[in-house]
Formats: structure tokens, sequence, C-alpha cells
């Protein structure tokens, strides 16, 4: 079977091992700083990095069939259209009070 | 028994080949995990609207959480998701024996975690953090209490969730551990063992972005 030639080892687990509790170090230590708005930003970009590492290796999506691929990125891009449209309602609520377009 | 008659034992009828048995699983799989991302975003949506309307009463609930052991617990679910890959490898090479050895691990560690979820869970049921009629806080910040049972309602539903996940993965767990004892699982069949390893690394990711989401992002901000 070719997908055996591209499976990964126990060396490439024991790495993303490595790298997911070092990421996890990194992001507790940042909490500790206060960034402000950054606080946030670099939690999430972090906790992406992490959440790819998993999707990629542990859960395997680099070696599997074109379709999975396709099937879990548009899982991805229809989240982010519900976190999106979500926002773009709740945050723009306050707006009709003061932009009357017709008036 | 040889390895081709296995294969014909494991085969459903309606599959060309194993592999062609494999792929489709697979793929099930991860459409059954696309739903549950999409249930798991609609919860987290909600968190971050809460959020943005609420700020003060976010961060004064946030800070009551006990960072130390949600790194613990976030340290011993990545531990957990290392066992389970490397027992998805063992049976893959037809390792009985150190597959039941990793699935056992990892079974502990998310009992393990459980139990760390459960410590938690009474602190907050002591400080009377539990929404309800007995709900009570008084923490320094200018928010409405109401508004901080919000966060705590919403963060017993996520977190409750996710134990409620890990509680079946950990009855899966135990399920493949019997399967793997009778020897159900050979190098050309394995499906199962990679398909609850999916589901244990899902149950993961969640996590992944609940730990920063409830406990890191407001803890150095001020209400």
């Amino acid at each position: 079977m070719s997908s055996h030639a591209h499976h990964p080892t126990v060396k490439t687990f024991v790495a993303v091992w490595i790298a997911l509790l070092v990421l996890t170090a990194v992001t507790v230590y940042v909490a500790t700083l206060d960034l402000g708005p950054l606080n946030p930003i670099v939690a999430l970009t972090i906790a992406t990095v992490k959440a790819l590492l998993v999707l990629l290796f542990f859960m395997e999506l680099r070696y599997s069939t074109a379709l999975t691929k396709v099937g879990v990125t548009a899982a991805i891009f229809f989240l982010l259209i519900l976190i999106w449209l979500t926002l773009s309602d709740y945050l723009t609520r306050g707006w009709s009070s003061y932009i009357h377009p017709f008036h | 028994m040889p390895d081709n008659q296995v294969a014909t034992q494991d085969l459903k009828h309606h599959f060309a080949d194993l592999e062609h048995q494999k792929a489709t699983s697979t793929f099930g799989m991860w459409i059954f995990l696309i739903t549950e991302i999409m249930f798991f975003g609609g919860a987290f949506a909600a968190y971050l609207v809460y959020r943005l309307y609420y700020f003060n009463a976010w961060v004064a609930g946030s800070q009551t959480m006990e960072i130390k052991l949600g790194a613990i617990n976030t340290v011993v679910l990545i531990c957990s998701s290392l066992t389970m890959v490397l027992s998805v490898h063992f049976a893959k090479l037809g390792k009985r024996k150190l597959t039941a050895i990793c699935l056992l691990l990892t079974l502990l560690l998310g009992c393990t975690f459980l139990g760390v979820k459960a410590v938690e869970y009474h602190g907050h049921w002591m400080h009377h953090e539990v929404p309800g009629p007995n709900f009570h806080f008084e923490h320094e910040g200018n928010y409405d209490p109401h508004q901080v049972m919000i966060f705590f309602s919403l963060y017993f539903a996520m977190t409750g969730l996710h134990a409620l996940h890990m509680i079946i993965g950990a009855g899966l767990l135990i399920w493949l551990l019997i399967f793997n004892a009778r020897g159900r699982f050979t190098p050309e069949y394995n499906t199962p063992v990679e398909m609850v390893g999916l589901y244990w690394h899902f149950v993961d990711l969640v996590w992944i972005y609940l730990f920063p989401l409830l406990y890191l992002i407001s803890h150095s901000h001020n209400g």
C-alpha cells in the first residue's frame, strides 16, 4: 500500500507531543503578563497551532484522502461563517440607534 | 488463521476491499466529528458574544479559575493523546500487548482528567459559584453578579459536555481493551482503534480551545 510509505513514525508522534507540551507552557506563561487586548489573540493563536498539530499528525489528516481533507476544511470554513455572522449581528445591534439613513 | 481468512471475515460484503472499507469508515467518522465541531462551535460563539457584552463579569468569573489545575489537565490530556496515537500505531503493527498497555494508559489519563475536573467542580460548589438559587458572587469589579452566573452557566455547560465526551471515550477504550484482548485487531483490520483515536483526539481539540478561553485570556485583565 502506498499510504504506508508516508506513515508517521513514533518519532513524529513524540516530537508533536513535546511541541504540544512546550506550547502549553508558553501559553500559561503569557497569561501571567498583561498584554491588554493581545492576551486573547496570543492565547488563541497558540491554541490554533496546537489544534493544527493534533489535526495533522495525531488525527493523521496529513496522510488522509483528499475527500477527508476537503470535508474538514469545509467544516472549519462553516465554523468561521457561524462566528462571523453571529458577531456581525450582535456587534452592530447598537448602530441602529444613531444611524438613521431615512431621516 | 491465515491473513486472507481474517480479511474475509472482517470485510463487509458491500465493500470492494479492506482499504475501501477503512476509507469509508474514516470519512464517516469525520462527518460525525464535523457535526460535533458545529455543535461545540455554537457554544463557543455564545461564549464569545457574552464575553464581548459582559466583559467585566467575564473577567471576574474567569479569574476564579485555578490555572494550575487547568494546566495539569491540559498536560494530562496531551499525554493521553500521545498514548492513544501510540495504541493505534501498535495495533497497526499487530502488537497486542503494547496496544493494550497504551490503551490502558489512555484510559487512566482520561480518568485522571475527570478526577481533577471533579476537584474543580467541588471547589466551585463550595464557593457558591454554581448557577441557581444558592449562587453567590462577591469579587471586586464593575458588573452585575447575574452576568457572572451566565459565565458559570456556560462554563459548566461547556466543560460538562466535554467531560461527558471523555466518559463516553473511556467507555469506548474499555470496549477496545476487551476486543484487543480477544485478538480481534490485526495489521489488516484495526479500524475501531483508529476511529476511537479520532474521537479521543477531537475531545483533546475541544479542550485545547476551552483551556485558554476559560482560564487564561482574562487572567491579567482588570474588570
